[in-house]
């Protein structure tokens, strides 16, 4: 992105062109150009794939909050039950078939 | 003939007609095609571009589902930074600031960077940023880069151990100067992997080399170096972003693959950057404050463009205050900021921002 106060920078850019990050599925579209090197299209094609919706979908609030919320892929509110930070990531993983770094640490430290 | 209220490169507010935009329009991907050698805008894309101008609402946005991925720079800085990096100086814990921007901003990926954002002063404190990486894993969603810039600037004397090209060339001490400068690439290239290897082994997601090519064509060929040698032996996904829109050739001679990097644009960056193994590019384009937003955006489109076009990875443009068509103002304009994504993305194509 760049340089620029919070208001004017990420939130702005975020309103006009950003997928919406864990409100809707932007960090999983995310994870798939940062793994297999994917353009914008593929990736959301893959990821909509998983998930059964389509890739204009994954930028939609109205579905994706209750598509995280059946996965429990993590939502963006706070709601006691929910996975949470390592606990979202590694059901992640195993949806969209990758690797994900912390959650493999956390299985190493756990496998005893 | 009716005018629309638009910007000049350094943020001032100026009114233009349909047609003195559509000629700024022309001269600017005009300038952009004849430094890049490459094709100019389409007329249909330039209709485009007049399209989004010309809307008089402030803020612009893209067709719902052409949403794209957002991949930051600058780390946490800018909640609890100084105005160095546009900070706002609220007094956050780095962990709290990706919170916010997981959370409050809805970011798709976020990053840790150190107070001074360098990799060279993250090397004695290692350990710290390895302890906030892992208590920053436990809490995120989203993917977390650790950030960092090159900045082989702080390699040469006063800061550093080797002698400053800066003062040996005006001595007329060329020789000098490129051994130097060969010299701070090798350590360079060393303290990148040895700290990103931590990173890696404290579970980041990837990592990111924030404008690369700061202190010219070392800066990148350090970085291509540290990221060739991160992929084969490391998980990590690697994002090169760029400091200007063409290696600056301070050594002049240096190489990446049989490539000499100075002088290159970002068409052709981002094949040496595919052929390190990087997994996303970030490239930059300039802005000059004496041309019109017109002009500049429709350059900044023209050499990104060309720039997807020729990539095989993941395209997320820098568009910061002063790059990628967007005034530079500290205080980005939001009309500006808004019209400079969606022509990015619509118009350029690109993967993320």
């Amino acid at each position: 992105m760049g340089v620029g106060d919070p208001f004017g920078m990420p939130v702005a850019h975020g309103m006009a062109a950003g997928m919406g990050g864990i409100r809707t599925a932007g960090d999983l579209v995310a994870r798939m150009q940062m793994t297999r090197k994917m353009r914008i299209k593929e990736a959301k094609a893959y990821v909509a794939e998983k998930l059964k919706v389509s890739p204009a979908d994954l930028s939609n609030e109205h579905v994706m909050r209750e598509i995280r919320e059946e996965l429990d892929l993590g939502i963006i509110t706070a709601v006691p039950g929910c996975a949470k930070g390592i606990e979202a990531k590694a059901r992640i993983a195993e949806l969209l078939g990758i690797e994900i770094n912390s959650v493999k640490r956390l299985k190493d430290k756990i496998a005893f | 003939m009716k005018k629309y209220l638009t910007r000049m490169g350094d943020g001032q507010r100026v009114e233009m007609t349909a047609d003195e935009m559509m000629k700024d329009f022309e001269l600017g991907t005009q300038d952009a095609a004849r430094r890049g050698k490459i094709d100019p805008l389409t007329q249909e894309d330039l209709n485009y571009l007049l399209e989004i101008f010309t809307d008089t609402n402030k803020i612009v946005s893209v067709e719902p589902g052409n949403e794209v991925v957002l991949t930051h720079d600058i780390g946490t800085l800018r909640l609890m930074g100084d105005q160095c990096n546009s900070g706002v100086g609220i007094p956050l814990s780095r962990i709290q600031g990706i919170g916010v921007h997981e959370r409050a901003f809805a970011a798709d990926t976020f990053e840790l960077g150190h107070i001074d954002y360098s990799f060279k002063p993250v090397k004695p404190i290692i350990s710290m940023e390895q302890q906030e990486m892992e208590t920053a894993q436990l809490s995120a969603i989203i993917p977390l880069f650790y950030g960092a810039m090159p900045n082989l600037g702080l390699y040469y004397r006063p800061d550093g151990p080797f002698g400053n090209p800066s003062d040996l060339m005006p001595l007329g001490k060329i020789q000098e100067a490129r051994e130097a400068q060969e010299e701070a690439v090798e350590h360079a290239i060393r303290d990148m992997i040895y700290i990103s290897e931590k990173m890696f082994l404290a579970g980041a997601d990837g990592i990111n080399f924030d404008t690369t090519g700061a202190a010219g064509d070392t800066d990148m060929k350090a970085t291509l170096h540290a990221v060739e040698h991160l992929k084969k032996h490391t998980d990590l996904s690697v994002e090169v972003g760029m400091a200007g829109e063409f290696v600056l050739g301070i050594h002049g001679a240096l190489e990446y693959d049989g490539v000499r990097l100075a002088g290159l644009y970002p068409h052709q960056q981002v094949k040496l950057v595919e052929k390190a193994g990087a997994d996303i590019f970030g490239p930059v384009v300039n802005t000059n404050t004496g041309k019109s937003m017109a002009w500049n955006l429709a350059r900044a489109v023209t050499f990104i463009k060309a720039c997807v076009e020729a990539a095989n990875i993941p395209i997320h443009v820098n568009v910061g205050m002063g790059v990628g068509g967007i005034p530079v103002f500290e205080t980005p304009c939001i009309d500006s900021v808004t019209r400079a994504s969606k022509a990015m993305v619509e118009v350029a194509k690109v993967d993320g921002l």
